[in-house]
């Protein structure tokens, strides 16, 4: 079974393609959605057609499947209509799926199954690659405002830090928005820390 | 608070949804609007049929086109009230803009001229032109192929239709991938404001009162939630109506401007607006009265035979069988009905038919209504046509060659 993977290589398009290959689907190919991206689609033709729902190319790709007379046999969206689970669930975890006419739901339910597990553990990553990114930039953002007060107030990292936690107490802000107020007023200030 | 979710492309023509949920017209009907940005009809398609949404900002050929099953299962939707009319703008990439009459205001002015014009072009152009379109289902690509094929351009013999969504239209023509595109703003106006594409046609001038996007609902969950629908209803008469009011272009031109909704700056929006359009780096802008409206003349009520226009249209491009029951559910997409239950007694001009001829009225006209002092524009095609709904074998006769 041919699967055509329509998405920018990154990890999402990775993340989903090793999936496939170690359930034992071998004939993947990706495809980023760009220039004439519908023209090599249609030369491979594919069996499922796998693409990220957010991308804005699904109108061009949707064009394709309508009027190509390349592919033997007409492509469909998702599985089956009766299956609207899978279908929400497809859609929630942003997938969509293109599947020739006639292909058995049995052959197809495993792919989609597991682009939607797929999708969904890339979508964790994601956003725990976020949380960290934020994580990271907060704690810069506090370590430089404690320099700061260590500099300019001559504290020692301890008392700082803890005059930072003070304020953002009494006046019911984080510490993270105190540090970033202070960093804001020492660069007007000219004040290099 | 009733919660509803409506999906929307980053239009300009999403005003009324935008300014329901930000002025608080939703809220005044205990509705709380969320709205879900969408990047491709399809998307935008699937997440309401599939009913991650309630509502949506859709194409009206497209309410049409799943409601028959065109181009995948069919699901029936509801469109009970208009979002919008008119607004789209087809640009062409300059070097084959060269080949028209060079006054921009007089091109857009005379569309008889400029259809002919084009009709020529397309002969002289070093290749077949590519023509963005945003959706085959879309008015859009109707109202372009209507436009072309008075001038005996078979679109899809002359032309190669590509189909790409509004937001990555100008990246495609400064890429060459495309010669020109049919679009929503404010993507024409960006294209024009970064000196790559200079306006064709306007809309409003091949239709003067053109039917463009509704508010599409699955029938089913319409039809379930009466109370909540004839809410919405009235949240989004009172925010079409702030829409339309001149003194707040420039509020609703930077509400779009935000990155959640358009993402792009205001100035790229406004023109539309305003119905100043942009012609180019440094020259006056073109008027064209009703660029876009979302209110006067009952904007939003859903006429049937805007719905049976659109199927006519379908059935002349071999989109659409023709078929007494492709007809009757293309009209019944159009749901006049629900209109009027749903701002029954809240004094919005009604009118009394359900239907009506299309292209008939060259002037503005009071028509008989249950309430006072509606008025309708003039509708005119510019080649003249009438579309009677009563007899759409005799409308698709004129065209045949």
């Amino acid at each position: 079974m041919r699967i055509v993977i329509v998405d920018d290589t990154g990890l999402r398009a990775t993340v989903l393609e090793d999936g496939l290959r170690e359930a034992g689907y071998d004939d993947i190919h990706l495809v980023p959605p760009h220039g004439g991206f519908v023209a090599r689609i249609e030369r491979m033709a594919p069996d499922v057609v796998l693409m990220d729902l957010g991308s804005p190319s699904r109108d061009t790709l949707e064009e394709m499947l309508v009027v190509s007379r390349a592919l033997a046999r007409p492509i469909a969206m998702f599985v089956d209509q009766s299956d609207d689970d899978m279908i929400g669930a497809a859609i929630d975890a942003g997938v969509s799926a293109y599947v020739v006419d006639g292909l058995r739901k049995e052959r197809v339910k495993p792919i989609l199954d597991l682009a939607i597990r797929r999708f969904n553990a890339f979508a964790r990553m994601q956003s725990e690659l976020d949380e960290a990114r934020t994580a990271l930039a907060e704690r810069k953002a506090i370590d430089k405002g404690k320099a700061i007060l260590m500099k300019s107030r001559n504290l020692s990292e301890p008392d700082a830090y803890a005059l930072l936690r003070s304020t953002a107490m009494n006046q019911g802000r984080r510490i993270i928005e105190v540090a970033e107020a202070l960093i804001t007023a020492s660069d007007l200030l000219g004040g290099g820390a | 608070m009733t919660r509803i979710s409506a999906a929307f492309l980053p239009l300009t023509d999403s005003a009324v949804l935008v300014a329901a949920r930000e002025k608080g017209f939703a809220a005044e009907q205990g509705i709380e609007l969320d709205l879900v940005r969408s990047e491709s009809w399809a998307t935008l398609r699937d997440r309401l049929v599939y009913g991650q949404v309630q509502a949506a900002h859709m194409l009206a050929p497209l309410a049409i086109a799943v409601t028959l099953g065109l181009s995948q299962h069919p699901a029936s939707l509801s469109a009970p009230f208009k979002l919008s009319v008119n607004g789209n703008l087809l640009v062409m990439g300059t070097e084959f803009a060269a080949a028209l009459e060079p006054d921009i205001g007089r091109r857009i002015e005379d569309p008889v001229a400029t259809a002919h014009d084009f009709a020529a072009a397309i002969g002289l152009y070093r290749r077949k032109p590519v023509i963005g379109i945003v959706h085959r289902f879309s008015c859009h690509a109707l109202l372009l192929r209507y436009w072309l094929g008075y001038a005996g351009v078979d679109p899809d013999r002359d032309l190669v239709l590509r189909v790409l969504p509004p937001s990555l239209m100008g990246a495609a023509l400064k890429a060459g991938e495309i010669d020109g595109f049919i679009a929503g703003e404010p993507w024409n106006t960006v294209s024009v404001q970064d000196g790559t594409a200079q306006i064709v046609m306007a809309g409003a001038r091949v239709w003067q009162r053109g039917v463009e996007k509704v508010l599409a609902l699955r029938t089913g969950w319409m039809e379930e939630n009466g109370d909540t629908v004839d809410r919405l209803l009235v949240a989004l008469d009172r925010a079409a109506a702030w829409c339309d009011e001149p003194a707040h272009h420039g509020e609703l031109a930077e509400l779009l401007s935000r990155s959640d909704y358009v993402g792009q700056p205001s100035e790229s929006i406004l023109p539309t607006l305003t119905g100043k359009l942009v012609a180019g780096l440094d020259e006056a802008s073109v008027d064209v009265p009703a660029t876009i409206l979302f209110h006067r003349e009952a904007v939003g009520f859903p006429w049937r035979s805007h719905g049976l226009w659109i199927y006519s249209q379908l059935v002349r491009w071999g989109m659409a069988e023709r078929s007494p029951e492709a007809e009757r559910l293309a009209a019944n997409v159009f749901r006049s009905d629900i209109y009027r239950r749903a701002l029954a007694g809240t004094g919005a001009p009604m009118p009394g038919a359900s239907l009506k001829v299309e292209g008939a009225l060259s002037e503005p006209m009071g028509v008989g209504s249950h309430s006072a002092g509606l008025i309708l524009g003039p509708d005119r095609f510019f080649d003249g046509r009438v579309f009677d709904p009563a007899d759409i074998e005799g409308y698709l006769a004129t065209f045949r060659p």
